[in-house]
């Protein structure tokens, strides 16, 4: 499949605003830093939780602990879509029983990721809370899943696609609405 | 997620021979995956839902004590289904045939058939004539690839690469399957091996396979940077291949005075069950430089990634 991009929803200042906004409602809305975790869903949510990580600390100066979740073991298609899995490494170094947890990941679709990393934190101990924060909500759950934070909603139709970039895997920061094309016509500016 | 269109399938065969003509991304794309599933060993509760309503039949035709163990320990971490079968008090004790057997316990339904058979070629029949995927568990003196990858993630969390890397492999080459898994897998990744053992219990022309071969262990220490060492199977005396196992200690045995000699520290790995004081000194295989257990661990990783990778669509479904 051809992707092209439609519109940059953000760029890298807009970015760090959003992911501003999120640090501080994250710590209004937990009054504080107590108890609170930060889990990174494999592959850019990781790098979201670090900048959130790193912006809470500016603003209230205490460092939450954070981890890395990768729900690839727990998905429901992974062997009706995956045809090459790549099971990426889990690391939470914290104790998660009894952890306010934020769950962070680049874009909500489905919902079902977000399920498969439900399970995934609950085999790993027993959380006081989970919360979910995005940077981006594009729609079309199938899931009764909702996210407690969300950086930016994004109507899109099934043939779009949100693209988050991420300086640290991509190069840039920056958030792409794309469109499947057909393979014939039009410039390609983004591959899948 | 989304974004994961490669048309090919996780591996390029849907079961597991053998190492030889596995490519080296499919090797790393095993061993990476291991990695990931080793985490799952360390959590308090040890078990992914991956392989929820997949049967696996662990058939073993031929005892195994640590392999089975390890298959069936990586089956219930991925909790997939298993039933185990052993030659002993079943059918074939009856007189049925290998082929009848397989059938009859495929007509149950199973996805995945784990086989151990004294001789070689038997994973290949099966998967020639079943619809299951078949791994290879250890085929007569023909191949044990798990046996071969948990070595070779051994390997590379000790080292962090294969590319020039110095494997000397010692003991009885002409029976052992693990060393043919071994020289598959290692060439592919760009290791040296040195083939070490008694005339006796080295095969013809096997230089062609890209190894060197020596009959001197104070050699192949000088030479290599990790050791592995073959269990000695007793039986061999009898058979004639050896005068004695106290011989074959001193012309071969791997000692802590042996190593001394060597100009850097060499890494010892042993597929087990070891003799003690026979192909390896008791103090080796306890001093800083066995990874032994480390191997059992990562053995059950390795399998966990093998049956995960064969489940994925082209395999099963």
């Amino acid at each position: 499949m051809e992707f092209r991009t439609k519109a940059k929803l953000a760029d890298e200042e807009g970015v760090r605003r959003t992911l501003t906004r999120l640090a501080h409602e994250i710590i209004e809305r937990n009054r504080g830093l107590e108890q609170l975790a930060l889990v990174g869903m494999q592959t850019r949510g990781v790098f979201i939780a670090d900048r959130l990580k790193k912006l809470i600390k500016e603003i209230e100066g205490g460092e939450v602990p954070s981890g890395v979740l990768d729900v690839t073991l727990y998905r429901d298609d992974f062997r009706l879509k995956f045809k090459r899995p790549q099971v990426q490494v889990t690391n939470i170094n914290f104790d998660v029983d009894e952890k306010n947890i934020i769950l962070v990941d680049d874009v909500i679709y489905t919902g079902r990721t977000v399920r498969a990393a439900l399970d995934a934190l609950m085999d790993l101990g027993r959380a006081a809370r989970i919360q979910l924060a995005v940077l981006v909500d594009r729609g079309h759950r199938e899931l009764p899943i909702k996210p407690d934070f969300v950086g930016k909603n994004v109507p899109t139709s099934l043939g779009e696609e949100v693209r988050v970039r991420m300086k640290e895997l991509d190069g840039e920061d920056s958030i792409l609405l794309v469109e499947e094309i057909d393979m014939k016509e039009g410039p390609t500016d983004v591959t899948g | 997620m989304s974004q994961d269109n490669g048309k090919s399938p996780a591996l390029s065969s849907r079961h597991l021979l053998g190492l030889e003509g596995v490519p080296a991304d499919e090797i790393t794309l095993i061993l990476d995956t291991a990695e990931a599933m080793k985490e799952i060993l360390d959590r308090p509760i040890k078990k992914v839902p991956t392989l929820r309503g997949v049967t696996v039949v662990n058939l073993f035709f031929e005892d195994s004590t640590r392999t089975k163990l390890s298959f069936e320990l990586a089956e219930k971490r991925l909790s997939a289904d298993l039933i185990n079968f052993s030659k002993s008090g079943s059918s074939v004790a009856k007189g049925e045939t290998l082929l009848d057997t397989a059938r009859n316990i495929e007509a149950m339904k199973v996805d995945v058939v784990v086989v151990r058979h004294q001789h070689p070629g038997v994973p290949k029949f099966l998967a020639d004539r079943l619809t299951s995927v078949v791994v290879n568990a250890g085929d007569g003196s023909h191949e044990h690839p798990t046996q071969a990858l948990l070595d070779m993630m051994t390997l590379r969390q000790t080292f962090g690469h294969f590319k020039g890397l110095r494997v000397a492999i010692v003991g009885d080459i002409t029976h052992s399957r693990v060393v043919k898994s071994n020289i598959h897998g290692l060439i592919t990744m760009g290791a040296e091996v040195m083939l070490v053992g008694p005339p006796t219990l080295m095969p013809r022309d096997v230089e062609s396979l890209n190894v060197k071969v020596s009959h001197d262990i104070d050699e192949a220490i000088a030479w290599a940077d990790a050791l592995n060492v073959l269990r000695l199977q007793l039986e061999r005396q009898k058979s004639g291949f050896l005068p004695s196992l106290r011989e074959y200690h001193m012309t071969f045995g791997v000692t802590l005075e042996r190593l001394a000699k060597a100009p850097k520290e060499l890494v010892i790995l042993h597929p087990g069950p070891m003799n003690r004081g026979v192909e390896i000194e008791s103090a080796v295989a306890d001093s800083g430089a066995s990874v032994i257990l480390e191997q059992v661990t990562n053995g059950v990783a390795v399998r966990m990634a093998v049956l995960m990778l064969l489940s994925a669509p082209e395999g099963i479904l």
